[in-house]
């Protein structure tokens, strides 16, 4: 699609507009050029000064060390870089399904005055702030895990070393829930979009060649809304990996490696918000910052995939039709 | 119909305008900011102070930002703010580092064992050792001998401890790892003294709110929060062994009389106090785990860009104010007020403060 600029008498028309389509282009791929690069690189600086004496004095053995003891000054952030990725993959996992479902529901199944009721419900749910989830986190989600979750779980699924009590209620399923439900507006909303993208000629075809409804979402709305939902899901997983404040509240904060979810965790968001007021030692300070640096790392990774992937599958749309 | 209403609230507006001016008007004084930062743990008092000092001389605001002893520490050595507050003294290098500073203990706090055990309430009595080694994960079990030994009227259940510490840094587990440290020779060797920890077991909670709740919430915990906070909130806390023998219950008075009993080894205000720790200070009715918490200020006040002698001497006025009139403020908020030695203690260290040389008082 071209913009049709009118031509003057003055000038050329033809070469008017291409002198100034030209230069206001180039003007605004500098500009956000620059803008996002400088930003990058001046956080990435930061981080990497900040951290410095603790980059040099531990290597890349505190990407692997399990130590963080303040008052010795030994430091290791593989404890929260393990509860930051094994909560946030719990929350995917009971997020996703549920923000789909909703997504589906809201889109292809519920009546329109379902829909006009229960999608500014499940936005409003983003608007909560992550301190309120917390304190209901404290108050309501951790006593239901400790005496109606974690029991059964135990009794039923106890051998496996994934639910090993005792349990506190504050743990890595707790903070796993929390995230789940703090993504859940997300994903549901951005796949919503993406299904109401589907042509409804495609859907229309696969109801006349006698598909039901189900099958009609399943084989055709879904795969072709794919791409986008994968976004969505990636968009959750980056609030998830830096959600801090509900985490906190709710995780246990211990910075040991368990197996089982029902013991208590740490992230890598929760201990600088735990920790940095109070930090005033500089190697223990720099040794927070590197932390930042490895969530900035891989939320960056995270954000990177998600983009590779959605691309190739707008690829393949385009090549299909 | 909102007319009527606007009228009298403009008129009430514009009148509250005018008595503002008005008492600016009669001061007849400039305006002066002083700006603190540091310690969450005093800021209740701290604020309470700048408020009734703003009306007894309403020419002179102190703002003061809770913002952490750390960074309360920072922003002192980097003479971005006029005073500084910290829960722990300035370590030996820091001390060094910040030429000139005084230390002046403003109020003494205190860290209470708070536990939940169903049908024990404030009956337990404890002692160091014992709490140690129950945050050292060796005793496991409410009915260990060494808790039945301490309490022979109680009963005490066949049940697995939880243990609830702090997740934050925080002046609350400097004051009660110092007095671990103190008792327990085991636990100044594995874990040590200091606002984070490397806690050998328990779960993290942020927050006096944080610990607290864990410890409510969950049957056969313990965990340790301020005073007041314990207080204000009606937590169960256990009384605790003194050096003296005695079984203590934690209150204004038995803090107050640890921070007397510890009087003699104060250092003077311009020495380092890197050393000073009240914890289990000797005194018969002396509550083991108290602490004093410090405002840090330069002896010379003009080393502070944009100092004028007009703020040093509003800030030292201040200071003067503290330690003298402002401790009544202390029991209400539950600190302890200071002892007399240590006012005198506090006299001194403020004369020595001057503005390029010249005394302030």
């Amino acid at each position: 699609m071209k913009l049709r600029v009118p031509s003057f008498s003055i000038l050329n028309g033809k070469s008017w507009k291409f002198t100034h389509d030209t230069l206001f282009q180039i003007f605004l791929g500098v500009i956000s050029i620059i803008s996002v690069i400088v930003l990058a690189a001046l956080l990435l600086r930061e981080l990497i000064k900040g951290s410095w004496p603790a980059l040099s004095t531990f290597g890349l053995e505190f990407l692997f060390s399990t130590a963080w003891n303040p008052v010795t000054g030994e430091f290791g952030a593989l404890p929260f870089i393990y509860g930051t990725i094994v909560s946030s993959m719990l929350a995917l996992l009971i997020g996703v399904p549920l923000s789909l479902g909703i997504a589906v529901y809201l889109t292809e199944i519920a009546s329109s005055r379902v829909r006009a009721i229960l999608s500014p419900v499940v936005e409003l749910l983003a608007a909560i702030p992550s301190v309120i989830i917390g304190l209901w986190g404290i108050f309501v989600l951790a006593p239901f895990v400790r005496e109606h979750l974690a029991p059964p779980l135990m009794n039923y699924l106890g051998f496996l070393p994934l639910f090993k009590g005792p349990a506190y209620g504050y743990s890595v399923l707790t903070a796993g829930l929390v995230l789940a439900i703090m993504i859940i507006p997300i994903i549901s909303s951005v796949s919503r979009e993406a299904i109401l993208a589907v042509p409804s000629l495609q859907k229309e075809g696969a109801l006349a060649l006698g598909a039901t409804r189900f099958e009609t979402i399943i084989s055709v709305v879904l795969p072709y809304a794919k791409g986008a939902i994968f976004g969505a899901v990636m968009l959750g997983l980056g609030r998830a990996i830096g959600e801090t404040m509900a985490v906190t509240m709710v995780i246990g904060n211990n910075p040991q490696i368990f197996t089982s979810l029902l013991h208590p965790g740490y992230t890598m968001a929760a201990v600088i918000a735990n920790e940095f007021t109070e930090a005033t030692d500089d190697v223990y300070l720099a040794a927070l910052i590197e932390i930042g640096l490895v969530l900035f790392a891989i939320s960056m990774v995270v954000n990177i995939i998600a983009r590779v992937i959605t691309w190739k599958y707008l690829k393949l749309e385009e090549g299909l039709s | 119909m909102t007319r009527v209403l606007l009228l009298p609230l403009l008129a009430a507006l514009l009148f509250a305008g005018c008595t503002g001016d008005g008492g600016k008007a009669d001061a007849g004084a400039e305006e002066i900011t002083i700006t603190g930062a540091g310690a969450s743990f005093p800021y209740p008092l701290i604020s309470k102070w700048s408020y009734e000092y703003h009306k007894l001389k309403p020419n002179i605001k102190i703002n003061y930002q809770s913002i952490g002893s750390g960074g309360g520490i920072k922003q002192t050595m980097a003479k971005t703010v006029d005073f500084g507050a910290s829960d722990a003294p300035l370590k030996e290098e820091e001390y060094r580092k910040m030429e000139g500073i005084l230390h002046i203990p403003e109020t003494i706090g205190a860290v209470v064992v708070v536990y939940n055990l169903p049908g024990v309430e404030n009956k337990l009595r404890l002692s160091g050792e014992v709490v140690a080694d129950i945050f050292l994960g060796k005793i496991t079990k409410w009915n260990d001998p060494r808790i039945v030994e301490l309490n022979p009227h109680v009963d005490l259940p066949d049940e697995q401890i939880i243990v609830v510490h702090r997740s934050d840094g925080s002046g609350t587990t400097f004051v009660f790892s110092d007095y671990l440290s103190a008792v327990s020779p085991e636990w100044r060797e594995k874990v040590g003294k200091g606002k984070s920890l490397s806690w050998p077991l328990g779960l993290g909670g942020k927050g006096n709110e944080g610990v607290s709740g864990l410890v409510k919430q969950n049957p056969y915990s313990i965990g340790y929060v301020e005073l007041a906070y314990a207080i204000e909130n009606r937590i169960s806390y256990a009384r605790i062994k003194n050096r003296a023998g005695n079984f203590v219950e934690p209150s204004i008075e038995s803090v107050a009389a640890a921070a007397a009993g510890a009087v003699a080894t104060l250092p003077k205000g311009d020495e380092s106090w890197a050393k000073v720790s009240i914890v289990n200070a000797p005194g018969e009715n002396a509550y083991p785990i108290s602490s004093f918490t410090y405002l840090l200020v330069y002896r010379d006040l003009a080393v502070i860009p944009g100092m004028t002698e007009a703020k040093a001497k509003a800030l030292v006025e201040f200071l003067w104010w503290v330690i003298h009139d402002g401790q009544k403020y202390a029991p209400e908020l539950h600190y302890a007020p200071l002892p007399e030695e240590v006012v005198k203690l506090n006299e001194e260290t403020i004369r020595l403060i001057t503005y390029q040389g010249k005394s302030l008082l």
